[in-house]
């Protein structure tokens, strides 16, 4: 391989500059796809609007518009936490019972007689601590974190509802706070949006990030470079659970009642497919939050879109399915079209 | 200057290791002396890695004594070692595929653009490539992530990463096990470059006894777990080396364990 480095740097030194300058535009614009993942997703998605509005005109109404940012916020919310945690080559499988206990752990701290505020610290403090437990039982007892998550969703679903009875109930109304945390029509994704940029700016350029990357990409390598890797696990294991439970709390105040059987396995397997077809390895090192987030937000545009369409809901799962294996397939073919480039 | 006048920067006394009912170093001393490269040489499973783990504070021995710049010292950890001018380059490289150059000669000990906690990436992009430059070291740019250099640029990342963190003494673990003839003899110059500079004393693990004559000025040869040689490259040959190592394997086929 570095043998070809200096022949072909020196091979398009000889060139004329005006055709190296047609080239590289031409190059750089396929290199842009071939590595941009976010690149090819936003063509698909910008493909998919354009198919949904022809097909029907309610598709970009400021309705529906609406409908599919409430889609899309909750899950994009989760699937930040997700990449980190997978970049750092691990999965939370247990986000999703986080996302329905948080609200419930608010709801019976304000019926405590504590305000609401207080109610939602201390639910977004137990889902920081699950992602505590969750990493310690991973990092320190050597659980691998498939099996661990896989327990604590059970476990704290059964808390769920033994704690409810396995009965909804409504959402306590303070007005103010309630607008601001998911009750007001935007309110929801312009946090999904707000996270999506700080994480993407925490995963790019802080330390934290960077090390996050490092523990995923060599995890040994990692460690001998002096990277604490076991913290770097177990913070992205909190920063998740975390996000999770932010989400159920954002979704409890828009929906205006808390539901036992709201979020689960369903929210989390849509988190982490949105983080896979946006470009995450689910062996580690590699991902974006914001591809993340326009890999939900396809995935929320085509279960919007389909419903408008008339299409079932077993339909959609169809498609779905059959979306992500084209992603991944691709996403393999591009993984050695890009090996074959560094030839 | 004859050799007793020059210090030495590592001093090993008796060292013993065993792990369990393994003993992997019987007794083993070894010394390093300021500005050399002393090659260690030995069978798989003769304790080469164990003394270099031992000397980089990863493990530590059961018995013994080292000595760092002639000071007398327990090394308790990798962080306590590094502190001490002591770096490893493992063989593994612990280099991240996915990350930049720049980022990995970083890793660790990042620059931070203060007061904000963000990486400065133009300082230590410019810092990276001053450093690569002075090292003469070739790469298309800092900018590529490491999963796309050859395996001679990535040892030579490596070794200048351990160099930039002020080592004074440095052991490589195999720097030419994992690349072809024309790459490997990149790599001896870099490493005859640093020699140069005076500032860096080295112990090299090799499998390759040709490739230890050419650069080393000495060898210590390593067989079950103590050092059966320890001669300037001068002093000794490939055919000598050979027949220390052949004998060891007829008394192995005659002798099984």
């Amino acid at each position: 391989m570095a043998k070809n480095v200096l022949p072909s740097a020196a091979a398009q030194q000889a060139e004329p500059e005006k055709a190296k300058g047609r080239r590289a535009f031409w190059s750089n614009l396929a290199g842009i796809f071939l590595r941009r993942r976010e690149a090819s997703i936003i063509l698909v998605t910008i493909a998919l609007v354009i198919y949904f509005q022809a097909s029907n005109q309610n598709f970009l109404t400021q309705t529906n518009i609406r409908t599919i940012s409430q889609f899309v916020a909750a899950t994009a919310i989760i699937a930040a936490g997700e990449v980190m945690l997978l970049i750092c080559g691990e999965i939370d499988l247990s986000v999703g019972s986080v996302f329905a206990l948080v609200p419930f752990i608010m709801y019976f701290t304000n019926q405590g007689g504590l305000p609401l505020w207080v109610g939602i610290i201390f639910g977004l403090l137990v889902a920081a601590g699950v992602g505590l437990f969750n990493g310690l039982i991973t990092v320190l007892l050597k659980v691998p974190s498939f099996i661990t998550t896989l327990g604590t969703l059970f476990l704290l679903n059964g808390l769920t509802l033994t704690i409810s009875n396995g009965f909804p109930v409504l959402t306590p109304q303070v007005g103010a706070l309630n607008q601001v945390f998911g009750n007001s029509p935007y309110s929801e994704i312009i946090w999904a949006i707000a996270i999506a940029i700080i994480m993407q700016i925490v995963l790019s350029y802080t330390r934290w990030g960077l090390h996050t990357v490092a523990t995923g990409g060599n995890l040994l390598g990692a460690s001998e470079s002096g990277v604490n890797v076991k913290r770097v696990k177990i913070g992205n294991f909190m920063l998740c659970s975390l996000f999770g439970g932010f989400a159920g709390t954002l979704e409890a105040f828009r929906i205006t009642s808390i539901d036992p059987g709201a979020g689960g396995a369903g929210i989390m397997f849509m988190a982490v497919a949105g983080a896979v077809i946006g470009g995450t390895s689910l062996m580690g090192g590699l991902g974006t939050i914001v591809g993340a987030f326009l890999g939900v937000l396809v995935l929320s545009i085509l279960n919007d879109g389909f419903t408008l369409l008339g299409v079932s809901a077993f339909t959609f799962d169809l498609i779905l399915g059959a979306a992500i294996l084209i992603a991944m397939i691709l996403n393999v073919r591009l993984q050695l079209l890009r090996e074959a480039g560094r030839q | 200057m004859t050799e007793s006048q020059v210090p030495d920067v590592i001093l090993a006394e008796h060292i013993v290791k065993s792990f369990g009912a393994v003993i992997a170093l019987r007794d083993v001393s070894l010394h390093l002396m300021k500005g050399e490269i002393l090659g260690l040489l030995g069978d798989n499973g003769a304790g080469k890695s164990t003394l270099i783990k031992i000397l980089t504070g990863f493990i530590q021995p059961d018995e013994g004594r080292i000595f760092v710049n002639g000071e007398e010292v327990k090394l308790r950890s990798v962080t306590h070692a590094r502190s001490l001018g002591i770096e490893t380059v493992y063989q593994d490289l612990a280099l991240v595929n996915e990350l930049s150059v720049y980022h990995n000669m970083f890793l660790k000990r990042e620059l931070i653009l203060k007061p904000l906690p963000l990486l400065n990436n133009g300082s230590m992009r410019e810092q990276a490539r001053q450093h690569l430059e002075k090292m003469r070291i070739d790469i298309p740019s800092v900018d590529t992530v490491v999963a796309k250099l050859s395996g001679g640029q990535r040892q030579a990342i490596a070794i200048a990463r351990a160099v930039y963190s002020q080592a004074k003494i440095l052991l490589l673990d195999e720097p030419l096990a994992a690349m072809g003839a024309k790459e490997g003899s990149r790599i001896l110059d870099l490493i005859r470059n640093l020699k140069a500079t005076g500032e860096v004393s080295m112990i090299m693990i090799a499998h390759n006894y040709a490739q230890v004559l050419e650069i080393c000025d000495r060898v210590n040869l390593l067989q079950h777990g103590s050092i059966a040689l320890d001669k300037r490259v001068t002093d000794t040959s490939l055919e000598e080396l050979n027949e220390l190592v052949m004998r060891e394997y007829r008394l192995g086929a005659t002798n099984p364990q």
